[in-house]
């Protein structure tokens, strides 16, 4: 018997217009008194129309087989969650098709309609609802979820009264009984407890195993790890790679400006934070690193507004494969405080390195007078060549993260 | 093959959007409930909020009639027919701000959740006739008090209600998608709700504009343009026991334009209803 496809998605494309200095929302007066002044001038309709088309998704094609576990990886802002919305019907794409066979549940928050003042028992009835089971399947099935919220003795107190722990964990559990053909999932295992989110995970095994099929989105490499069978990378709202869990993971890690030295950062798009005071470039000063060299990082920081900075304080994170931040390193831990006049200013960073050979990626992070003012996650990634202080001759037996000086005698 | 096939695409006509809407009556359902569970919870007297609110009004336009030596009909009590005007008066006014701002008020729902977004407004209009169904215990009460026993024609109550509601239900819809696009509209709400209050018969009676000597016609006409007009004679005639008549030509009018409303609301709702989780 051959798998059949449950999801065919063809040419998916979805477009958003980028208004230039738009307001927060649209006000009615707006449209009247942009009207008249077109009406009256057509020229100014050309010059104060700074619309950009935004493409979050390009022509976006895959399918997928029952029973398939499917992590779907990329970066912030790559179209991941665009795509999962329009899956659940929630936005509809500017272009393309897609065919979907069978009951779909989605899971893009945990505990969406959630009411603050209602009892836990309430909102469980109400938040299944909402997720599309009926008021039978919810009874049902009403003992199963207390049982594994583990919040029985609140049942009947108002949720706005949980622990913010209680609260996701009931939200969870809700979603967990869901039983859809297809179920689409996004980050919502970044919360709880890891105690719960392993629960989750094991859950969530379950529901595969009896031929349903998953959708995953998540920021957490090693849960699409463990939860998925095939992955689909998406990189600025087009597939870039699909294949096993593995091969994807591996391409997703391996992304980002590999082993260049020099990494012009002006040229990635960013989107929050003031920006008055941006990193301009990356410079890794001893590449290839060998492993136990001292990591040699260069960072220069370009303002783009004329006055002093005070108080720079910036840092940068150094993230395994795992997504776990390895290393976490500020000036403002070292009490050092920095002034940034000048146009253009290069700071270097000396780390200590023991770390294990493998793809390390970088979150920069840059904060002045407490106002952020670029956050750059996971753009810049290096590798740490082979080696050890040991003179072991493979490594790769060797499994911690950090590869200490060590001695062992015997008394 | 599998009956829960999906074909997503850009801009179709949905051809199943009725069959949709009642696939998801549970979902409505909850809604309401939610609503109506919500609505007074931590309050002392809950419920006898949606009592006490509507006897105030009455009170004060009643109040104001006397004031104003506002004509009577023979053998009607003067509360009465204030009350019979201020129930269907204050159903519309709630059912109308509400709806309007539903959507709003549930975009949380709207940005993460599929159901056909009808729901939302419709529910809310169900959770305002629940309000009016208990503030009915106002009007029973009045009448027990000034013993005015109804004759036959408030079994034709039902089908006055039912204009109100496709009043509340139409001009609410069209707002409430306009209001996800144009914020302008929560200003325009109350205004509307205030300004309604005076334009209709609630404090006085309609055959006082239609038989006013002096009032040129085409004041009348524009008068009857207001459909609440035709919902709150029909309700007075049909509680006073045709005491206070029924303008027929008025009453149609009404009917036509409620229709209208309602068209106009749910064709233009739908129209915008697959860009509301874009733009909310």
């Amino acid at each position: 018997m051959s798998k059949r496809n449950v999801i065919t998605v063809e040419n998916l494309s979805k477009s958003y217009i980028l208004k230039h200095k738009a307001q927060s929302y649209i006000s009615f007066r707006d449209v009247l008194s942009n009207t008249a002044k077109n009406l009256l001038t057509k020229k100014i309709a050309a010059t104060t129309s700074s619309l950009e088309t935004f493409w979050a998704l390009k022509d976006v094609s895959f399918e997928i087989n029952q029973g398939d576990r499917v992590g779907i990886v990329g970066r912030n802002g790559a179209g991941k969650s665009t795509l999962l919305k329009i899956l659940s019907r929630i936005v509809t794409p500017t272009k393309g098709r897609i065919t979907i066979e069978g009951r779909v549940a989605s899971l893009l928050e945990v505990g969406t309609g959630f009411h603050a003042e209602l009892t836990g028992r309430e909102n469980i009835f109400l938040n299944g609802s909402i997720l599309g089971m009926s008021k039978s399947e919810i009874q049902k099935k009403f003992d199963e979820i207390v049982a594994f919220s583990e919040v029985e003795k609140f049942l009947d107190t108002p949720v706005k009264r949980y622990s913010s722990g209680m609260y996701v964990r009931l939200a969870f559990s809700v979603a967990a009984h869901l039983e859809p053909e297809i179920l689409i999932v996004d980050e919502v295992l970044a919360v709880g407890d890891s105690v719960f989110q392993k629960k989750c995970i094991d859950k969530m095994m379950n529901v595969a195993k009896d031929g349903r099929t998953i959708l995953f989105v998540s920021h957490n490499i090693s849960a699409v790890e463990a939860l998925c069978n095939k992955g689909i990378l998406i990189n600025h709202g087009m597939v870039q790679k699909q294949g096993s869990v593995k091969e994807i993971i591996d391409a997703y890690i391996d992304k980002s400006n590999l082993l260049s030295e020099q990494i012009d950062l002006t040229k990635i798009t960013r989107s929050r934070y003031e920006h008055a005071l941006i990193f301009k470039q990356i410079t890794f000063t001893n590449m290839p690193l060998k492993f136990g060299e001292k990591i040699k990082i260069a960072l220069q920081l370009q303002s783009n507004v004329k006055r002093t900075f005070n108080d720079v304080d910036f840092g940068l994170n150094i993230i395994d494969s795992h997504q776990k931040c390895i290393i976490h390193c500020s000036n403002r831990f070292l009490n050092i405080n920095f002034q940034h006049h000048s146009d253009v200013d290069t700071y270097t960073f000396e780390i200590e390195n023991n770390l294990k050979p493998g793809v390390y990626s970088l979150v920069l992070f840059l904060r002045t007078e407490d106002v952020i003012q670029d956050v750059l996650s996971n753009e810049v990634s290096f590798e740490i060549s082979d080696g050890n202080p040991y003179g072991f001759n493979d490594t790769m037996q060797i499994q911690g993260s950090v590869l200490p000086d060590f001695t062992i005698y015997k008394k | 093959m599998n009956k829960h096939r999906i074909v997503i695409e850009p801009s179709t006509e949905n051809s199943n959007y009725w069959k949709d809407l009642w696939n998801y009556r549970g979902l409505f359902y909850f809604l309401a409930w939610r609503d109506i569970l919500v609505r007074y919870k931590q309050t002392a007297i809950g419920i006898l909020w949606s009592v006490i609110r509507p006897a105030l009004t009455i009170f004060v336009m009643w109040f104001i009639g006397y004031l104003f030596e506002s004509k009577v009909p023979e053998g009607v009590p003067r509360i009465l027919l204030v009350c019979a005007a201020t129930l269907p008066w204050q159903f519309f006014s709630n059912s109308f701000s509400e709806t309007s701002n539903s959507l709003i008020a549930n975009s949380n729902l709207l940005t993460k959740v599929y159901f056909p977004r009808l729901i939302v407004p419709a529910s809310t209009v169900i959770v305002c006739l629940i309000d009016f169904f208990i503030s009915f215990v106002i009007l029973v009460i009045i009448m027990l008090y000034t013993r005015f026993i109804p004759d036959i024609k408030i079994l034709l109550l039902p089908l006055f209600l039912l204009l109100a509601l496709i009043i509340s239900m139409g001009t609410g819809l069209y707002i409430a998608a306009l209001n996800v696009k144009y914020r302008d509209f929560r200003y325009v709400i109350p205004f509307v709700v205030q300004f309604g209050l005076y334009v209709s018969p609630v404090a006085f009676s309609s055959d006082y504009i239609y038989d006013h000597p002096t009032l040129p016609q085409f004041v009348k006409y524009i008068y009857s343009l207001n459909p609440m007009v035709g919902v709150i004679d029909g309700f007075r005639w049909c509680i006073l026991g045709g005491k206070t008549p029924l303008y027929l030509p008025g009453f149609l009018i009404s009917v036509g334009i409620s229709i209208l409303f309602l068209f106009i609301g749910i064709s233009y709702f739908r129209k915008t209803e697959k860009t509301f989780a874009d733009i909310i």
